[in-house]
Order: C-alpha cells, then structure tokens, then sequence
C-alpha cells in the first residue's frame, strides 16, 4: 500500500480540530475577535457618549435620550427626556425633571423624530457616566487584543532573534543575551511592568513596549533550547557540508524547525499580555480616560461596587473568557505540535 | 553538596548587580526633576539649589551610581520626598505584612491545589476531574483582581460573612489570601494531576498494590511524594512573586503591605520609595528563587548531578 507523507503542520491541524478543548478556545477566542472588528456595527451606543441621568442603571434599563448640538462645533449632547413634541421648526423636549427646554430643529442629529429620539436598552446597564457598558465592553475587545497580541509579537520578535542568536553561535553572542535574561527572571513580573510604566507618562503604547520588553527574555531561552538541539541534527550537519553560509543555515533549516513550542508560547503569551494590560490599566497605569479599556472599567467599577457592580462584573468576565480561550488554545497547540503525543 | 550550594549563591551575585543597574536607570531615565516635584509650584532657586547640592544631583551619574550602590550595601535606600521618612524604614515596617498574607496565601494554594489535584487523578476522565479541571483553568484565567472585588462583593457586602477590607485580626487575611492563592491553587492542581497521572503508571505503584496495600497508601505513600519537584518549583516561584509585593490583592483589600507601599509611591511619584521597594522585592524574588534551586538539590539528587554535567560541558 502506498504511503502517503503529510506536512506536521497539516497533521497537527487536524489534530487539533479533534481536541474538544482547543475547539471551545478557538470558538471564544473568534468570539472575542469578532465582537472587536464588528465593534462599530454590533454596539448599541457610542462607548463614550454619557447620558448623566442615566448613571448606574442596572442592566436591562431602558430609557429615552434626544440627540442634538447648540451649536455645529459643539460636542454632542445626549438628554434624558419624558415627552417630546414637534412645534414645525420648534421643538419642546420635557426633561427627567419636568423642565421644558426648546430646540430648533437644525440643532437636532438627524432629520425625523424617530433620528433624534432614540430609545435605549442598556443590556448590561450604564457606568457612572451613563455610559453604555455593552458598549464599552465591546470596544474594550479592540483594546485587549491589539495590546495582547502586539505585544505578545514583539516579544516574540525580540525573544526569536536574541533566542535564535544566543543558541546557534554560542560564545560571547550567547554568554551577553544569557545573562541579560538571567537579569531580567530576576524581577517579578507585574512589579517589573509597574516599576517601568510608572516610569513613563501612562498609555497603552507604554503598556505595550512594556510588556514585549519584560516577556522577551522568557521567549528567548526558549528559543534558544529548541535552537540548541536542532542545530545537532544530521539535516543541519549536512546543510553545513553543503557549505551553506550559518546565517543562511541558522534561518532557513534552523529556525523552521523550533516553531512548534514557539508558537505554543505565543498563543499564551497573548493572553498573558492581555491580563496584564487589564491589571496594569486596573491600577491606573494603562490606558487613560476615557479608553473603555476591560481593566480601567474594573478600576472604575471599584468605586461603585455597592451601588453598581455591573460595571465591574461584565468586563471581569470578559477578560476571563478572553483568557481562557487563548489558554485552551495554546494548551491544544502545544498538543497537536508534539509529535510524541498519540491520540 | 555545599559546592552546588556555593555555586548557586555565586550565579545570583551578577543578577543581583544587573538588577541593582535596572532599577537605578529606570528612575534616572523618569522624565522630569525630583527637585521640582519635591518643591513644588512655588519655591525660590537658592531652595533648589540646596537640595539639588544635598541629593548629589550633580555629580557625574557614574558617582551617583556608585554611591547609589554603596548606599543599598548599607541597608540605606534613600528618604521619602513626601515624609522625609527613611525608606529601610518604611520597607521595614510593611514587609511583616506582606509576609502574613503570603504565607497564609500559600497555605490556602497548597492545600486546595494538592487537594484538588490528586482526587481529580485519581478518577481521570471522570465527570469530577473534568469538572475541578475546568475551574482550575477558569482559575487561571480569571483577573486576580476581580476575583479579589467580587470576593468583597458576595462574601463580604452580600453574605456579610467577612469584612470587605481593612486590617486586623484573621478574619481580615482571609478573602486577600484566597485572591492571591487562587491562582496558584489552580496551577497546582492541573500541576499536581499531571505529575500524579504520569507517576501511578509507574511500575512501582503497580507493586505497591499488588502486594495489597490500601489505595489511600499507594497514593500518599508511594505515588504522592514522587510529584514533589514540579510542585516545589511552582510554591517556590508563587511564592517569591507574594513576597515581592501582591500589588494588586492589597490595593483592593486595603491590606498595608510592600504592594501598597510601593503603588502609593508610583502614584504619588515619590521616586526613592519607588526605587527602595523595587529593589527589595526583586531581591526577595530572587533570593526565594534562590531557596528553591538550592531545595530541589535537597530533594532531588539527580538534579544536582545535571547541573554538574551541564557545567563541565
């Protein structure tokens, strides 16, 4: 019978679509990922627009908001309101007060009633800005992923060359890149992020660099066992008979062969980067108001725990989730990739 | 023995200095004058000019740097901006603190996490190893933090069974020790039923029990012990990550440790007491990374004979 080879990669997918464990990580990791790139369609509201009658609104509130602008360069102002009635080109709104205010209608957003008058359900309620919590949330998936996965990458760039470096040439290279992680393992890791944002002006770009700067060395050891090993093998050997130059030999018959456990700790390392950006912006040193950050909307949830533990809760939840997709993830990848492991 | 103990101290001594020449460059790097943060808005020059000259402020950062390490060689880490209070002294002062919790945190970590993790190997595949699996990795995954607010929340404000925050008796460590072990425990035990589920197959438990010895003794006895060296690793990382401050467990319990410290500082912008309490955390990560390594020599004979291997290569 004939045999037919298949590529490792092909195999580990396939093995990897019949682990139940990694398909439940898959399914909430492109959850949270859609809720992050369809975030302008699928969110009610604006995540920053606040209706200041409607702080604290339990999830499930609904209630009834005017649109309209005093002036064309004015910031949008979003009224809680009763009752509104057309007058042709006035209109008379009834505030949550019973005060009367009138408009013209050209300060209104939009052309009929139905534009400028909405109607709202807060599914999960409102922050204590009136601010829509769904709303926030799901722009708070563009902030997780894009910090998680970013820095999770330029870990794995720096962590990748150093690592790569340090193993195939061995020597001072090796001896310099070592010691500097040997260095680095020393601090513990949320502390070494805080001492190093607390350093800077806080912002994601900080949280970011900061975070790719404190995991690299993690990656590069790593790197560095699996370069270690590889470059023993009889392909490497025979690819230096053939008199390749080692740069040459290093990234194309090395390197491609430690991927596998690279991967794996990629895939964590994302969500690791992706608590870490929640606890850093928990302690006020991310992201900055009013970003609808999941850890700033923890913070601010702090203050209102008693009165409004929605606001904490949902984006609790959502790191959570985040997180653990990514770890049921890596977890299968890590399966799939071991050649040794039989099903 | 004491030669792989002597060898282990000696690799430290060169982070130790790298650690040291971190943290310096990192408050040497801070955008803005410490001078003009301890001023004020409103200060004459001749005011700066003293505190620039009493703070050494220009000296080439070569003999800042130098006096900086002779400083920390005396236990001396600098005063506070705000207090003009000793930093030592102030470390001093909440590193018993954070002690208390940490250790209580890993004693909650090991129970729950050896606990889970053997009873879940012992039944693999069953629906309660799937089930304490499954919230192991929800443990995992969950913020620290969060787990911590919604501790205060149901336990503490709803249930009204423990405080919600503050410092004091027992009934105070409780809920910061279960947020900060709950990580750990969870580890733990996906740690603890790996490393169990690979020993019970092992030929030697096969014996135990053929030779009729109860299960309860095939598992503590024999198999239990040989999952140590994985678990010694993780209790010793955990815990040198406590020691070093639980930044975020005592900034929502209000718990007066070295995390607290060290945030109040970052927030306030009071740089020596950042710089002091940075340092002394990362020392006591490394020095309780330090006991691990010497610890598995202890435990485990055939570590000591790699390192020694590796060392002659």
């Amino acid at each position: 019978m004939k045999q037919q080879v298949q590529s490792p990669w092909r195999v580990a997918r396939q093995k990897l679509m019949r682990d139940p464990a990694a398909i439940v990580g898959l399914v909430f990791v492109s959850i949270i990922v859609l809720a992050g790139l369809l975030a302008p369609i699928i969110a009610p509201m604006d995540p920053n627009a606040q209706v200041l009658e409607f702080l604290n609104q339990p999830p499930g509130f609904r209630g009834e908001v005017i649109h309209f602008r005093y002036q064309p360069e004015l910031p949008l102002q979003m009224v809680a309101v009763r009752e509104v009635k057309e007058f042709g080109e006035r209109i008379e709104y009834t505030d949550r007060l019973n005060r009367t205010f009138t408009l013209h209608r050209n300060q209104l957003i939009g052309k009929t009633q139905k534009e400028w008058v909405s109607n709202h359900r807060y599914w999960l309620g409102t922050d204590n800005f009136g601010r829509d919590v769904l709303s926030r949330l799901l722009y708070g998936a563009r902030i997780s992923l894009m910090v998680g996965i970013s820095a999770s990458t330029l870990s794995l760039i720096v962590g990748l060359l150093l690592g790569a470096v340090a193993g195939y040439y061995g020597g001072w290279r090796e001896t310099i890149i070592m010691r500097f992680t040997d260095i680095m393992f020393g601090f513990p890791t949320l502390l070494f992020l805080i001492g190093i944002t607390a350093a800077f002006e806080p912002s994601l770009f900080v949280v970011f660099m900061a975070i790719g700067f404190v995991t690299w060395p993690g990656m590069a050891r790593l790197m560095r066992g699996q370069v270690m090993s590889v470059k023993e093998r009889e392909f490497v050997k025979a690819a230096k008979v053939l008199g390749f130059s080692k740069w040459h030999i290093l990234w194309k018959h090395v390197v491609p062969n430690c991927l596998a456990p690279v991967i794996v700790a990629y895939t964590l390392g994302i969500a690791g980067a992706i608590m870490a950006e929640a606890s850093l912006s928990f302690l006020g040193l991310g992201a900055q108001p009013p970003i609808s950050s999941w850890g700033a909307m923890i913070s601010t949830g702090k203050d209102f725990l008693r009165l409004a533990p929605w606001i904490s809760m949902a984006p609790g939840i959502a790191i959570a989730i985040t997180v653990f997709g990514f770890n049921l993830l890596g977890d299968g990848l890590r399966d799939a990739l071991d050649p040794t492991m039989k099903e | 023995m004491g030669k792989y103990i002597l060898n282990r101290i000696l690799q430290t001594i060169p982070v130790l200095l790298g650690v040291i020449v971190i943290t310096f460059i990192l408050m040497y790097i801070v955008p803005g004058d410490p001078v003009q943060s301890m001023v004020g808005e409103r200060y004459d020059e001749a005011t700066v000019e003293r505190l620039r000259q009493e703070l050494h402020m220009d000296d080439p950062i070569i003999m800042q740097f130098f006096r900086y390490i002779w400083n920390i060689l005396h236990g001396d880490f600098g005063v506070s901006f705000y207090t003009g209070e000793s930093v030592s002294a102030q470390i001093m002062a909440k590193f018993p603190n954070t002690m208390i919790l940490a250790l209580t945190a890993m004693v909650v970590a090991i129970f729950v996490g050896l606990f889970v993790g053997i009873i879940s190997s012992l039944k693999p595949g069953s629906w309660l190893d799937k089930g304490t699996m499954f919230f192991a990795l929800i443990g995992i995954s969950a913020p620290v933090f969060w787990v911590g607010l919604m501790l205060v929340l149901f336990v503490g404000v709803y249930l009204r069974w423990l405080p919600p925050t503050g410092f004091g008796g027992i009934e105070y460590v409780i809920l910061p020790a279960i947020t900060l072990g709950l990580r750990s425990a969870a580890y733990l035990a996906r740690l603890t039923r790996a490393s169990m589920l690979e020993v019970l197959d092992q030929q030697y438990i096969r014996t135990a029990r053929m030779k009729g010895l109860p299960e309860w003794k095939v598992v503590l006895k024999h198999a239990f012990p040989n999952t140590l060296v994985p678990v010694i690793t993780v209790i010793g990382t955990d815990f040198g990550s406590y020691l070093s401050g639980a930044v975020l467990t005592e900034s929502i319990f209000g718990w007066p440790g070295l995390g607290r410290l060290a945030l109040d500082a970052i927030l306030k912008r009071d740089f020596p007491v950042i710089q002091g309490t940075v340092l002394f955390m990362a020392i006591m990560f490394i020095l309780a990374n330090l006991v691990v390594d010497i610890l598995y020599g202890v435990v485990d004979p055939r570590i000591r004979a790699e390192r020694k291997t590796e060392k002659t290569k």
